[in-house]
């Protein structure tokens, strides 16, 4: 168990080529389950491989407790890593997949199967199977046998990429939690790489948003979700995404779907700041809320300080529950998803409005993407 | 009329005639396949029956069929071919391990873990087989001359070696291109140093190919006859020189150097048919998951 530094750590593969990883500064704490996501190209899987010795840095350099291991082999780390396609030895049975390392560490025999069983009962792996070979595993077996290899070691972090990516869907459900509670229950440091939010947003104690292998935001998943500190995140979080419309601004707000939505005072001072004729709109498909209001835009007395969006639905997705209306607002303002209640979804073709709260509307500066007044 | 005819007809056909096309396609390469295998072990088919003939049934015209099967001529093979087996047994079995031991390591540090200019290394390689034997033979003779070598079977290990090894490491390295590079990070960061990466992990996976690449060794070391010819005489002497040499300056000898010919094809037909699960294997290793 150790704390985990990056410190400027940054790896570029070609010269003059854009950096993999620019100038990352991440710090994990003991025990912190941290996870890197971006979509594919952000640098997150590199940034993992750097941690455990794979790929040279740069530039900067990687602290394990501690301890400056950017020069050391990834055998001397005491890092273990489990690998999206799990990487088990084929011709060694599972008991010796497990124990490799160990039998590497020169650990006697005895010590190394009481490990390994112990491994095995942790992750509910049935005893008999210690003596197959991979190929005779199913999808989730393998997976679990990965972790296994893992945890024998009690190693001072865990690195996992993208793990659950060749599960069934179910399956990697199931596992999900599965990995979190283990994690919490070992109480080792662990680093997982996804690009998948939803993996990111249940798993993580923290979150670590990379694009174009520059970190974007680090937080807890909460922070992330309500105040994300540029569009980036604002779009990459959450599911369905958030809506993001350009909107011109006029006197007292934006104008979007032939209304004005008001903005809140911080918002307005930095629009005037940066002297802006127009932001990114971000508003999350709950904030979205069907309303009865007239859809003429005419605001009524006493609720000046809610926008009505009008529109048309052009799509209903049943997700049980829940709906979500793909709905092009009026005014060529563009298409957004909405959530709305299952059963009382309006079908397609209808006309609806929209009421937002000016405290639900995140707005963000058309070139730069920061959030205004974030 | 006509008009409906050949509305219909489009309509009922493409099905069945695609149908035959694929069926006729099979039987053409099963047929080709029969004809081309056939092609290749009716000599050696007629080699083996030769030798079971007397000597005076073997050479007439039109072929014998049907003849009294006799082991006169194998008894008399036998007789003559011990040491030049044994001669060939230790030049092939030596070669071979050597080719092996000295080729895993070259090929692990031209793929897994690439040298500098691997590229030239590998081309440089297989450059060596370029040259002719023969135009080599001249030097070869005086090193082994000088080295004190001539006629000896510590001379043909090495030569063997030393022409099965660019092959080898070609065939190796190919093999070690597919052990999965994740298994191999996962090997580094278990703790594994280079050797046991090499003995416990890379091994393993490529064993098949091992095996194939060793047949392929042994093969071509057995059946080598231009430098056995040349560099040797009596006391290493292998057997495709005892083909040559059971070959009489009179009389009839088809049948005799059949039975020769047969027998020193048996070890190499033994090392294949046990090789056969693993050369399978090695030829379809991508599959390796």
């Amino acid at each position: 168990m150790a704390a985990v530094e990056y410190q400027q750590a940054s790896r570029v593969y070609a010269k003059g080529a854009q950096p993999a990883v620019d100038a990352l500064d991440l710090t994990i704490n003991d025990g912190e389950f941290v996870v890197l996501v971006g979509p594919s190209g952000s640098g997150k899987t590199t940034a993992l491989r750097m941690l455990a010795g794979l790929e040279p840095l740069d530039g900067g350099q990687i602290v394990l407790a501690g301890r400056d291991i950017s020069d050391v082999q990834p055998k001397d780390r005491d890092i273990a890593m489990v690998f999206q396609n799990y990487a088990l030895y084929p011709n060694k049975t599972v008991a010796e997949n497990m124990g490799f390392a160990l039998k590497m560490q020169h650990v006697a025999k005895p010590e190394r199967d009481r490990r390994v069983r112990e491994a095995a009962r942790i992750l509910d792996l049935d005893e008999r199977l210690l003596g197959r070979k991979p190929k005779q595993l199913s999808g989730g077996q393998r997976q679990r046998v990965a972790m296994g290899r893992a945890i024998v070691r009690e190693p001072k972090v865990f690195l996992m990429d993208e793990p659950l990516s060749n599960l069934d869907a179910k399956l990697r459900v199931q596992t999900r939690t599965q990995i979190a509670e283990l994690q919490r229950r070992l109480g080792v440091t662990t680093v997982y790489v996804t690009h998948d939010q939803v993996e990111a947003m249940t798993m993580g104690h923290r979150v670590a948003v990379l694009s174009g292998g520059k970190l974007q935001q680090f937080a807890s998943p909460r922070e992330l979700y309500d105040n994300p500190v540029n569009q980036f995140v604002a779009g990459f979080i959450g599911s369905p995404a958030m809506n993001l419309q350009t909107a011109s601004l006029t006197d007292g707000g934006a104008r979007l779907a032939g209304t004005v939505v008001p903005l809140k005072p911080e918002v307005r001072t930095a629009v005037a700041r940066d002297k802006l004729t127009e932001l990114v709109l971000g508003i999350r498909p709950e904030h979205l809320h069907l309303t009865d209001a007239d859809p003429a835009g005419r605001q009524q007395p006493g609720t000046a300080a809610t926008a009505v969006l009008a529109g048309e639905v052009l799509l209903v997705e049943e997700l049980g529950a829940d709906a979500l209306l793909h709905v092009r607002l009026a005014d060529e303002g563009g298409t957004v998803v909405a959530r709305a209640e299952g059963r009382r979804s309006p079908a397609p073709g209808t006309r609806v409005s929209f009421r937002v709260q000016p405290a639900d509307v995140f707005a963000f500066h058309p070139a730069s993407g920061a959030r205004l007044a974030g | 009329m006509t008009a409906i005819t050949a509305a219909d007809a489009p309509a009922r056909t493409p099905r069945q005639s695609r149908r035959a096309r694929e069926l006729s396609g099979q039987v053409g390469w099963t047929v080709l396949g029969w004809v081309v295998g056939i092609a290749f072990f009716i000599p050696v088919l007629w080699m083996v029956i030769t030798a079971f003939k007397p000597e005076s049934a073997a050479e007439t015209w039109p072929p014998q069929f049907t003849f009294s099967p006799t082991l006169s001529e194998f008894r008399l093979v036998w007789g003559g071919m011990g040491p030049f087996i044994e001669h060939s047994a230790i030049a092939t079995a030596g070669s071979t391990v050597l080719v092996l031991v000295l080729a895993l390591p070259a090929a692990y540090a031209l793929s897994i873990r690439p040298v500098g200019k691997w590229r030239d290394s590998l081309f440089f390689f297989i450059s060596t087989k370029m040259l002719p034997v023969v135009a080599a033979i001249g030097p070869l003779y005086v090193i082994a001359l000088k080295s004190h070598l001539l006629d000896s079977i510590w001379l043909l290990i090495i030569l063997y070696a030393a022409m099965n090894l660019p092959l080898a490491i070609w065939m190796i390295r190919s093999f070690m291109l597919e052990v999965p590079g994740e298994m191999l990070e996962a090997a580094r960061l278990d703790g594994a140093g280079r050797i046991r990466e090499i003995v416990e992990v890379i091994m393993p996976v490529v064993t098949p190919g091992l095996v194939s690449t060793a047949l392929i060794c042994v093969i071509f070391a057995w059946n080598e006859l231009f430098l056995a010819l040349n560099l040797t005489v009596t006391n290493a002497a292998t057997m495709p020189m005892f083909l040559i040499s059971s070959v009489p300056q009179e009389g009839l000898y088809i049948a005799h150097l059949s039975a020769a010919a047969t027998v020193a094809s048996v070890p190499v037909i033994i090392v294949g048919w046990i090789a056969q699960r693993s050369l399978v294997r090695g030829l379809s290793m991508g599959a390796i998951k």
